[in-house]
């Protein structure tokens, strides 16, 4: 299953190549044109069927928060930093994958036995961890670990619950899932489907990549906040999990096109899609480098709502994921008929 | 039979203190490979008799204990989230994020959550979160939730076991599941020789809550030495240097009232004797362990301890070297080959 292996590869910022890998194979028996740019984007051409010249712009990004190895202790424990926004407390007794060879290691800490009472009340800080490889001391752990390779969460796709999944990296690899479905259809106008690298350290790839194609209008995919749990307060829910795909209004690094935004939420309302208003303007994500590309561009995001996003037990809705599947779908053939439209008239 | 692969099997296993039955099947028919006799008994201790030739001699009982800490469900919400308080020594630090097996009618997975990072304030996230303020999300609605868990149903960690570097192994339970295999490796090294005394492999319920196994089943099988064989701190970076032991490099021997002083000598000489290596441990009080419970049954039962060093010990990813293991099961079968003839001199103060 795609979902499945998706997400169970490895793509830390900086560090896309399987997950890249799997969308390229994914992708290339439907494209006209796929390049690969200098920082490592997927910029993948559907060509429309019409020479009108106006092009649409996918986004999603690939890359997933982590750790990096920065060090080693005498001793032969890994030191790491994270890579992305992670609340540290997420991270201890977990297990990870350190570097390409996927050995496993774990995050440990030290026994409760050997805590004193008011360490147990404080948040162990990063700097204090380290990663268990099972190696002897630093020469046996640097013979098979580097300084920079990078560390993922070791977490399997699992169906559970009311058609929810658990898996890591939900963020984006929803979105990596619908656009590889969306550039499967033919459209009038030109469909550039942008896969990112490096959102989660800055919206690095998105900036290049909506250079590159200077679209007409760009729509982000994403995987997004979903706060609904014990501890919030109702109007502290960004999201909700099951109300389907939620579109964003403004957040930190952006404002969404309104029109664009209209357009996505009466859509799914006509055609019967559960859907929401993203409610917290905290975040931000690509549409925020996108839609200040050039001269300007108008942009809109729709994410899929995951619960403990940036951990490595991140949920979402099957039927959130499918309902946001349906609505990008709808919002580019609403597109493809209005420009159809316009030209004709 | 593959150890290794079968201390994978039992931590995988479920099996919170008082819960063990879930897999006592498994152990049951472990020890059947190489006892005369396995049974149950009122407790839930699975004992497995291994007779040697002579009659009326001397019995030696093995114990490991084979429960896991845990958490058990407190309340359950209008929206279906499940609050839950611990069984055991459980460090709260180590839940946010947690994969999870909540065992009512059915089997639910589920994962521990708290309020999201961005709705805390600087003060509150430099804080550990309390279990108080968790919450478990089976993903399903109240009602669904209300129908299939009780207050009181157990909860377990879900670790699947990996494997490190250097035969390191980690999972949720090799406390004390991989002294269950010191004792299975040490009737394995028994297989087919003569020895003069009965051993008795004790895996034992409830020690986590007070070592309630071992007291009953050693009053039951009156043994006349009695080894304790549980785990250790093993080093880590961040555990005072004092109170841990080396991973890698042996059993690790206690020495302290809980422990016979004569028997303790014994034990070090076999282990000198046979080079297997050991290291020491000085205990002044109660070791917290099944020993601790053996030693005071019926009239006083000599009594030892092995440990394995266990990193992250009461985590879910414990840690250990596989060859502490072997090396216990062997220190283990060549102190018992060596416990001939009569043995009073040897238990008498």
């Amino acid at each position: 299953m795609l979902l499945k292996e998706l997400t169970e590869a490895n793509g830390v910022s900086g560090n896309e190549k399987e997950v890249r890998d799997i969308i390229l194979r994914e992708i290339s028996g439907y494209c006209e044109k796929i390049s690969i740019d200098r920082m490592g984007n997927i910029i993948a051409l559907r060509k429309g069927t019409s020479d009108n010249g106006k092009k649409v712009m996918l986004s999603a990004h690939m890359d997933e928060v982590g750790l990096i190895v920065t060090g080693f202790t005498d001793t032969g424990f890994i030191k790491f930093k994270p890579v992305g926004g992670i609340d540290p407390r997420i991270l201890v007794s977990k297990k990870v994958l350190v570097g390409k060879q996927r050995l496993p290691g774990v995050i440990g800490l030290k026994a409760i036995h050997l805590q004193e009472p008011n360490e147990r009340k404080q948040a162990v800080k990063i700097k204090n961890m380290y990663i268990d490889i099972g190696a002897k001391n630093k020469e046996d752990a640097e013979k098979k670990v580097s300084l920079g390779d990078y560390i993922a969460f070791d977490s399997c796709y699992m169906p559970f619950g009311n058609n929810l999944v658990k898996a890591k990296a939900l963020d984006d690899r929803a979105g990596c899932a619908i656009l590889i479905e969306m550039i499967k259809e033919r459209y009038s106008f030109d469909l550039y489907a942008c896969f990112t690298v490096q959102e989660e350290v800055g919206l690095r790839g998105a900036k290049v990549a909506a250079y590159t194609v200077q679209p007409d209008m760009a729509l982000v995919v994403e995987g997004t906040t979903c706060s609904d749990v014990p501890g919030a307060k109702e109007h502290e829910y960004a999201t909700t999990l099951g109300d389907g795909p939620a579109i964003s209004i403004m957040d930190r690094t952006s404002y969404s096109n309104k029109e664009l935004s209209r357009l996505l939420y009466s859509l799914a309302k006509e055609n019967n899609i559960k859907v929401q208003y993203k409610k917290t303007t905290l975040g931000g994500n690509d549409a925020g480098v996108i839609h200040l590309t050039g001269k300007g561009i108008p942009t809109a995001t729709i994410s899929v709502p995951c619960r403990y996003i940036h951990s490595p037990v991140s949920v979402m809705s099957m039927e959130d994921f499918e309902g946001c599947k349906k609505l990008v779908k709808l919002f580019l053939e609403y597109i493809n008929k209005t420009k159809q439209e316009e030209e004709n008239e | 039979m593959n150890t290794r692969e079968l201390l994978t099997i039992l931590s995988n296993s479920t099996g919170v203190s008082g819960h063990e039955y879930a897999f006592s099947s498994v152990i049951k028919q472990a020890f059947e490979e190489f006892c005369t006799s396995v049974y149950q008994d009122a407790t839930g201790n699975i004992i497995g008799i291994r007779k040697c030739k002579k009659e009326k001699t001397y019995k030696v009982m093995l114990a490991a204990h084979m429960d896991e800490i845990g958490l058990m469900v407190k309340d359950i919400d209008d929206r279906g989230f499940i609050s839950f308080t611990n069984i055991g020594g459980v460090d709260s630090r180590i839940l946010l994020a947690q994969e999870v097996i909540v065992h009512g009618k059915e089997d639910l997975f589920g994962i521990i959550g708290a309020k999201p990072p961005h709705l805390q304030t600087e003060e509150e996230s430099k804080k550990a979160v309390e279990i108080k303020d968790m919450a478990i999300d089976v993903g399903m609605d109240a009602k669904k939730v209300k129908e299939l868990v009780s207050i009181g149903d157990i909860i377990t960690f879900r670790s699947p076991t990996s494997c490190l570097l250097n035969n390191y192994l980690s999972g949720k339970s090799f406390d004390d599941r991989a002294g269950i295999i010191c004792i299975i490796e040490c009737l394995k090294e028994l297989k087919n020789t003569d020895i003069d005394v009965d051993v008795y492999a004790v895996a034992t319920v409830q020690e986590e809550v007070g070592l309630r196994g071992a007291i009953v089943s050693t009053y039951n099988i009156e043994p006349d030495i009695g080894i304790a064989i549980d785990v250790c701190h093993g080093e880590t970076p961040d555990a005072p240097k004092e109170d841990t032991h080396s991973t890698g490099k042996g059993p690790v021997v206690t020495i302290g009232p809980n422990i016979h002083p004569k028997l303790v000598k014994k034990m070090f000489s076999i282990a000198d004797e046979y080079n297997i290596p050991y290291q020491k441990d000085v205990e002044p009080g109660n070791t917290g362990t099944d020993a601790w419970a053996i030693q005071v049954t019926r009239s006083g039962i000599p009594t030892l301890l092995l440990s394995i060093p266990l990193r992250y010990m009461h985590t879910t990813v414990e840690t250990l070297n596989f060859n502490d293991i072997v090396n216990t099961g062997k220190l283990l079968a060549f102190f018992i080959k060596n416990l001939k003839g009569d043995l009073e001199e040897l238990l008498c103060y």
